[in-house]
């Protein structure tokens, strides 16, 4: 309870700093293209009805995209950092792929699965599924053997092993990843949208550029700012539940 | 309780530079329902021996067998405790003493209820929902003892349980693994580097040459156990005789050596 407080009141704190920070910038600047925070949150609060159904749009292809980045992701990895054979086969395969910039394929993508949702939330998966396979990978890996070793000479078989030790030993590293991993999925979420598509905050963001209509483009690159936090904060969440043990180690 | 038989065990690991001989031609016999302390230099292959009598690590040649069968992989009721304890930070108190019933698939509401009583044998019934994180070192011996007990195990395998404790809290758990001892009789082998441990927990107490290793002596020990036998004549009379035996093995700094080379001979 008292943690819960005292993030509140950090983010208010942060909230002021930035609002100070941003109302300097803008007299410095004087731009249209950068409106004070007072007419910034207004754009956003008189553009809600029109925001909200991109704001949905777009938190679903990335939520989706990071949910399926995980899910394939996640379990291969660890399994690569525990199996010597498997990884020796597929292990060179991810570390050629790992560093090319995956929306270099946007294009093919579109080509292959149309332009819309699929398309878009094939490559912000694949890039989610890269990062979190890397480091799944060595989380596994980095287990220590005396855990493996308890927990086998209680009979437990490889999927017991992975199940109680693998799996939660790596967790933390995980979510590290998916933290990193959600930043990245909005920035290309962000792309993808302006690149392709009708729908979502990037297009409208860039939309609204087009249109020289300053006021909607900042109100949609605050939605976008809210949606990356509001994403963070469910991993930070999720991440205190399921890694409660974490913070009782030194 | 099962006795136990290492007969002519070697063991090579195939190490990243070189191959290593950790063992070599071990033969060894602990009776049933007999405690045995195990001592030897560093690196003599203490730990390989244990994890061989757990049946985690094949014998290169030779064999183990525990209760006259061969062993082919870890059994049943033979419970082995690590240096680091082997728990699950992840897992609370609760889970972890009950993870060996959990994992042989043991049903569920006799588990809970053996592993409460194993909890509270060890002391830790007011903890079962902490994080082993959140435990004193003694405190995660307990658990980890408490695990063993869940599992009604008749084989306790402990590769220097005690060597991260404080002297205090060391002794006690010296006490309560005695104690524990000699209420069920398991079969039970201690590595340790402690001769003073191994003289009080040890009925029997197998030293070891440097690696590879083998046996370079037995010592027996039958008052091991008896009231107040930390105190005793004869107490410090086995731990003088041990010093020997491990300088004798090169053991001991070479001051140390000499030290327990009068001691004997005074
Ligand atoms: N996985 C391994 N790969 C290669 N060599 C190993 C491996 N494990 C142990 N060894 C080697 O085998 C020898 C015996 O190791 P072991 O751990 O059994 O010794 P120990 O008697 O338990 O030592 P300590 O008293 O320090 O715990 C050592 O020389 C060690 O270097
Ligand atoms: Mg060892």
């Amino acid at each position: 309870m008292r943690a819960a407080v005292r993030k509140v009141v950090g983010y208010l704190g942060a909230i002021a700093v930035m609002l100070v920070v941003w109302e300097v910038a803008a007299l410095v600047l004087a731009s249209p293209a950068l409106p004070g925070p007072a007419s910034g949150v207004g754009q956003l609060v008189a553009q809600a009805s029109v925001i909200w159904p991109q704001f949905i749009v777009s938190a679903w292809r990335v939520v989706a995209s990071i949910v399926v980045g995980l899910v394939v992701g996640g379990p291969i990895g660890l399994l690569l950092g525990r199996a010597r054979r498997a990884d020796a086969l597929f292990g060179p395969l991810v570390f050629l792929n790992y560093p090319i910039p995956k929306v270099v394929f946007f294009p093919i993508l579109l080509v292959l699965l149309g332009i819309g949702d699929v398309s878009i939330i094939a490559l912000i998966s694949l890039i989610v599924f890269f990062q979190i396979l890397v480091t799944a990978r060595d989380a596994s890996k980095s287990i220590p053997s005396s855990s493996v070793l308890s927990v086998r000479s209680l009979g437990a078989d490889s999927w017991q092993v992975f199940r109680h030790v693998v799996v939660p030993a790596s967790m933390p590293e995980v979510f590290t990843a998916l933290r990193i991993s959600a930043g990245t999925a909005v920035a290309v979420l962000f792309f993808a949208e302006s690149v392709a598509g009708s729908t979502g905050l990037g297009y409208y963001v860039f939309d609204a550029w087009g249109r020289i209509a300053y006021g909607e483009m900042f109100a949609g690159i605050l939605a976008m700012a809210v949606l990356g936090v509001l994403l963070y904060e469910a991993i930070e969440f999720a991440e205190r539940r399921v890694c409660r043990w974490a913070q009782a180690q030194r | 309780m099962p006795d136990v038989v290492v007969e002519d065990a070697s063991v090579t690991y195939h190490g990243v530079e070189a191959d290593v001989l950790a063992l070599e031609h071990v033969g060894l016999s602990l009776p049933a329902g007999e405690a045995i302390a195990l001592i030897g230099p560093s690196g003599c292959g203490k730990s390989t021996l244990l994890l061989a009598m757990a049946g985690l690590l094949a014998p290169s040649s030779g064999r183990v067998t525990v209760g006259g069968e061969q062993l082919l992989g870890p059994r049943l009721r033979t419970a082995l405790i690590l240096q680091d304890f082997g728990l699950l930070p992840w897992k609370t108190v609760l889970a972890n003493a009950e993870l060996g019933l959990v994992i042989r698939k043991q049903p569920a509401k006799e588990s809970r209820h053996r592993t409460m009583e194993a909890l509270e044998r060890v002391g830790l019934a007011e903890f079962i929902h902490a994080c082993p994180g959140e435990l004193s070192g003694g405190m995660r011996q307990r658990l980890a003892l408490a695990r063993a007990l869940a599992l009604d195990a008749d084989l306790l395998l402990m590769d220097e349980p005690l060597s991260a404790l404080d002297a205090l809290t060391r002794e006690d758990l010296q006490d309560l693994l005695l104690e524990l001892w000699r209420d069920r009789g398991h079969t039970s082998m201690l590595v340790t580097h402690s001769i003073e441990e191994a003289v009080y927990l040890g009925r029997k107490v197998v030293v070891m040459t440097p690696r590879p290793g083998r046996v370079a002596a037995v010592v027996d020990n039958p008052l091991m156990g008896s009231a107040g036998y930390r105190q005793t004549e004869v107490f410090y009379e086995r731990c003088a005789e041990l010093r020997a035996l491990l300088a004798a093995e090169g053991a001991l700094h070479p001051d140390a050596a000499a030290a327990a080379a009068a001691g004997g001979a005074a």
